[in-house]
């Protein structure tokens, strides 16, 4: 057998774009990485044919000839694990993009590598374990302050387990010394690697009971998912995913944020990079840059990494998940991910399915959003122990080709996520932002959420959200008979309701993603505003119910007063807004006695 | 594509070809040449004729054919390595200076002395060395200055449809586009596919006339010019671009047209490599193509220079969502998109501003750059310009007597927004005069819609003005 004679070795009887193939690969196996010609770029095996391999490879091919060597590397695609993650910039395939700058420059040259981690950096390791203990996968070895103000819980390696023999003293190391030995003679670091393509394993799925907050009203409000939920955003281009990602890696709830930047632009990395170092988390206080992890594969990077990188990203987040964190990562763009997939598919010459999407399509994005959800950690179970839990989050965009959601990507997302949010595309002509399709979108979560937001949210949080949904409801409504014969038809009492379904749309969910005010809505403000419009329109119905005439109200300007809510900062907004909310009565007990005059 | 001196890669080889088909010629045993090799493919009448390697196999190697493979036949044609990759010359040389679409001069002038080769294809910069694009320019269009605004290192397309001034409107940026507070001129480079005689003279002559000719390079693949070379064209005019930008230090804009005789080309390709067709017959893998050229624009950290575009393409049947403006749409940053009713009303640059965007316009304007209350102020006119043509399109339906108060004064707003916002014809529009325009114009509202922009600056700006104050 070849095993004793170094790797298998074959040559290069294929080159075709990001695909090649190789004779004399006997004993690789499916998911093995290779090295690909005398640049010794990275590929991935993704067909076997007798003694042909297939491969995608993760950098541009040109330039080969056939019969240059490529040799398998032993173990699929993997990540690299442990503290010094956070903060970090990586391509798809985990290398960090600073130091491919300091080895190539401003552009990326090819068939380079570099270390995920730091390993001369030393982290101040405090040990948890004690000489004797049995351990199993998950269980905290020690912990490690990886930024300020996170603890990084470093875990015995799943699928490892037995009695600890050895444990390093409290004090500064590498990732790669050794922490501890176990009995058998397993040697554990800070570090350890893991397949991406495999989900990491957990005990069991939780309910998700606690929403998963994103400062932005219109998905707090209408359509909330929950942490360790999932929800796809489609819309199409220029309709304003990026900045519903960006909004929600900025202010949600979430401990980790991972963002992947899956075939997009380099400039919008360039604007994270340059903004999150000088944002703050609303959680710790702590630049946003140290709860971040970048994956970055720009469009025009090679098209088979980027494949890999949404695998990168969610293991990465699995990781944290693991030691117990609330985690969310942003895919933005999965659309390209499932691109990547049809034009190596194509390249395979298999057999393509809807849209020339292969018919694996719809699995592997089920698999893949099966990798998010709120569950109980793997660890050995002691009583009196409290059992770890973690979340992961998954928010990707989705987008469809001439903006219709009919598309395989869409569907097949939208099947397995819980949270639908429709970026439409005449909303953002007319620059209503976030431009969520109140109509179209949807949350699976509502009810689950219902009772934390009944307990936790607002006084009223659930029955004015309703009462907003309908108001707009009815909106569409009238608007279609206006559209038929004119404004002039409806009675007073609808035309007030055209205005306070107005008056939701420009207020409440309307959002301005640059306004430093506005751009982060607490649930405080985000009930208070609404409560504010629909306290409006009770008012001003109770007016028109006393004789008051309609133009008399709208032209009272009250109205404006309420409109510019809006603008005020989430801190101190509610005695602000509890204070227009007099004026407003005010105003209109002074419009109905003038009326009564 | 240059050619290399090397005497051993001129060495000629004869060699069988084994199938022609459309643009593609096979070639026995692939394992000779890389793939993205340029190869000289000799007749025999002594012709040469150029391809490029797509694809190798132990059987066979895919080739395209620059010029076409009319004429070529299995037998009597010799092929010889010209180069490992697809090159072109950079040199500070090239300005002022008129190639073809695969980069040999044609003005008749000496051939380019090279400071460096490239490979057209070009590497990815680092997402990391990239540097926020924040300068303003100033492009004297108020479509696009008060409402899309360009920055440098910004890649801005203009979505046009056959028979739309979209010529024009790219002329007119490129004669007076300035970056506010810096008086360095922009180096042009122009990159023409598929291009008419008539459209590539009419831009030639505005650079000569603008006295733009000594700052414009010019990469032209006309009509009537083998379409496979259209491939090539951004690439060089891209390549040579950057040198310009990030090895010497110019402002650099590169204006590409027409885009979608660039996308024809590549469906051709595919189409004869019995790809499956995605979108219309487009292959699949456009985007990631469209990408690796639009993606080539910006500015680098730590570096002077800075790349600019504007592509140009045409809507076939004027439809946004046809796979060419709409992956282009997915790639740029933004878009300013023509329409012809405008035109049609001999409205100047007939810009349909609701589906119009400008990404980077954020980190343009503001304080100490334009104006603290640019983005207000553009966001009400384009809400209410939205309100209005919404209240227009109502009144189609139930005539104007049908309409409220408040929606009468929209449709005015919107019809004089068209016309003078819109309609400012061919001549330059300080940013100024732009903003006081705005203003005027929000003057035909009550002031009580305009809940966008800050209360203090409304009670400063706000003078209440009829249609007739416009005429
Ligand atoms: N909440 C918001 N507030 C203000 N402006 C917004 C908001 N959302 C989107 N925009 C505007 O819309 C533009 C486009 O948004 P974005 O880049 O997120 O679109 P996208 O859907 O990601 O497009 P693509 O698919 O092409 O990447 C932004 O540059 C910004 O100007
Ligand atoms: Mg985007």
């Amino acid at each position: 057998m070849a095993e004793n004679e170094g790797p298998i070795t074959g040559k290069l009887v294929r080159i075709s774009g990001p695909m090649i193939a190789a004779d004399d690969m006997l004993g690789v196996s499916m998911g093995e990485i290779v090295r690909v010609g005398k640049m010794g770029l990275m590929g991935e095996v993704i067909r076997i044919d007798g003694e042909t391999a297939f491969a995608q490879v993760y950098e541009d091919t040109s330039g080969m000839y056939l019969g240059e060597p490529v040799v398998a590397q032993g173990d699929p695609l993997s990540v690299e694990l442990g503290p010094g993650l956070l903060t970090q910039t990586y391509d798809g395939i985990q290398r960090p993009l600073h130091l491919l700058k300091e080895s190539s420059g401003d552009f990326i040259g090819r068939g380079l590598s570099a270390d995920p981690l730091d390993y001369s950096k030393k982290w101040t390791f405090t040990p948890k374990v004690t000489v004797g203990q049995e351990v199993s996968g998950g269980d905290v070895l020690g912990t490690v302050p990886e930024t300020e103000h996170l603890d990084h819980f470093v875990m015995v390696p799943p699928l490892v387990s037995g009695k600890i023999k050895t444990i390093i003293a409290a004090g500064d190391y590498t990732v790669n010394e050794q922490i501890a030995e176990l009995e058998d003679g397993t040697v554990l670091t800070m570090t350890h690697k893991w397949p991406v393509k495999r989900a990491r394993p957990f005990k069991k799925k939780l309910a998700s009971t606690e929403p998963f907050i994103t400062g932005q009203r219109v998905l707090d409000s209408f359509f909330p998912i929950a942490l360790g939920g999932s929800a796809i955003v489609p819309g199409g281009f220029g309709t304003g995913k990026t900045v519903v990602e960006h909004q929600i890696s900025k202010y949600c709830n979430a401990e980790i944020i991972i963002y992947v930047g899956c075939g997009e632009r380099g400039n919008e990395m360039a604007d994270v990079l340059d903004e999150f170092p000088n944002l703050t988390d609303p959680k710790t206080g702590g630049p946003l840059m140290n709860r971040t992890v970048l994956v970055v594969n720009t469009s025009n990077m090679p098209v088979a990494a980027r494949e890999a990188s949404v695998y990168t990203g969610i293991t990465l987040g699995e990781y944290y998940r693991d030691q117990g964190y609330s985690v969310a990562m942003m895919a933005d763009s999965t659309s390209r991910w499932a691109e990547a997939l049809r034009e190596i598919s194509s390249r395979l010459e298999e057999m393509p399915g809807e849209e020339g999407y292969p018919t694996y399509l719809s699995a592997r994005t089920a698999e893949f959003y099966e990798r998010t959800g709120r569950i109980a950690c793997i660890e050995s179970e002691d009583e009196g122990k409290e059992q770890r839990t973690g979340s992961l989050t998954l928010v990707g965009a989705v987008s469809p080709p001439g903006g219709d959601f009919s598309e395989p990507v869409t569907q097949n997302s939208m099947r397995v996520s819980g949270g639908f949010w429709a970026l439409d595309a005449k909303l953002a002509y007319s620059r209503h932002y976030p431009s969520v399709n109140w109509n179209q979108s949807f949350s699976l979560y509502f009810h689950d959420l219902d009772p934390w937001f009944r307990e936790h949210a607002p006084a009223g949080w659930t029955e004015r959200r309703q009462q907003g949904v309908d108001m707009l409801q009815k909106d569409t409504e009238l608007q279609e008979i206006v559209q038929l014969v004119g404004p002039d038809a409806l009675q007073d009492a609808e035309r007030l309701i055209l205005e306070a379904a107005r008056m939701i749309k420009e207020v409440f969910l309307q959002q301005n993603a640059f306004s430093d005010d506005d751009a982060y809505s607490s649930l405080d403000k985000t009930h208070g505003l609404l409560d504010a419009v629909l306290t409006f329109y009770e008012e001003c119905q109770a007016a028109l119910g006393r004789d008051v005439q309609l133009e008399t109200i709208l032209g009272h300007p009250i109205r404006e007063e309420v409109a510019r809510l809006r603008e005020l900062n989430s801190d101190g907004f509610v005695a602000k807004k509890d204070a227009v909310m007099e004026q407003l009565k005010a105003a209109m007990q002074k419009l109905v006695e003038d009326a009564a005059a | 594509m240059t050619e290399t001196a090397d005497s051993d890669m001129l060495q000629k080889e004869y060699w069988d070809l084994s199938y022609i088909t459309g643009p593609l010629v096979f070639l026995k045993n692939g394992g000779r040449f890389p793939t993205g090799a340029i190869l000289d493919l000799t007749m025999d009448n002594g012709q040469i004729r150029q391809g490029q390697v797509l694809e190798a196999t132990t059987s066979h190697a895919v080739v395209q054919i620059l010029q076409g493979t009319q004429g070529i036949d299995i037998k009597g044609t010799a092929v010889s390595l010209r180069n490992e990759s697809a090159r072109v010359a950079c040199s500070t040389d090239v300005i002022g200076r008129s190639f073809s679409g695969t980069g040999e001069p044609i003005d008749g002038l000496a051939p380019i002395v090279a400071d460096e080769e490239r490979d057209i294809v070009g590497e990815a910069i680092n997402p990391v060395s990239r540097d926020k694009p924040n300068d303003f320019i100033e492009t004297g269009v108020s479509v696009i200055d008060g409402f899309n605004t360009l920055v440098r290192g910004q890649k801005l397309p203009v979505f046009s449809g056959s028979g739309l001034p979209a010529n024009e409107l790219a002329n007119m940026i490129v004669q007076q586009a300035q970056v506010r507070g810096d008086d360095e001129e922009f180096v042009v480079v122009f990159g023409a596919m598929g291009l008419t005689a008539r459209e590539a003279n009419y831009f030639l002559n505005s650079f000569e006339e603008g006295g733009q000719g000594s700052r414009v390079v010019s990469f032209i693949n006309k009509a009537d010019d083998p379409a496979i070379e259209r491939l090539f064209t951004p690439r060089c005019a891209l390549t040579v671009a950057e040198y310009l930008a990030f090895t010497k230090g110019y402002q650099v804009l590169v204006v590409l047209t027409d885009m979608t005789s660039y996308c024809e080309a590549l469906r051709q390709i595919s189409s004869a490599r019995e790809e499956i067709p995605g979108r219309r017959g487009y292959p699949g893998y456009m985007y990631t193509d469209l990408s690796t050229i639009y993606e080539r624009a910006g500015r680098i950290i730590g570096q002077k220079g800075s790349l600019t575009q504007i592509p140009i393409l045409t809507m076939p049947d004027d439809d946004i969502t046809h796979p060419i403006p709409d992956l282009t749409g997915y790639i740029t940053e933004g878009q300013i998109v023509l329409g012809r009713s405008l035109h049609r009303q001999n409205i100047f640059p007939p810009v349909d501003l609701l589906p119009c965007l400008s990404r980077l316009m954020n980190n343009g304007i503001g304080e100490g750059k334009t104006e603290e209350w640019h983005r207000d102020w553009s966001n009400q006119l384009y809400a209410s310009y939205a309100r209005g043509r919404d209240v227009r399109k109502l009144m189609a339906i139930v005539g104007e007597d049908a309409l409220t108060e408040v929606d009468k004064r929209y449709l005015a707003f919107t019809i004089q927004f068209e016309a003078d916002m819109v309609g400012q014809g061919d001549t330059r529009r300080t940013l100024e005069e732009t903003f006081a325009l705005g203003w005027k114009l929000m003057g035909l509202l009550p002031k009580s819609e305009l809940t966008r922009v800050d209360r203090e600056l409304v009670e400063e700006k706000y003078t209440e003005t009829n249609v007739e104050d416009f005429s």
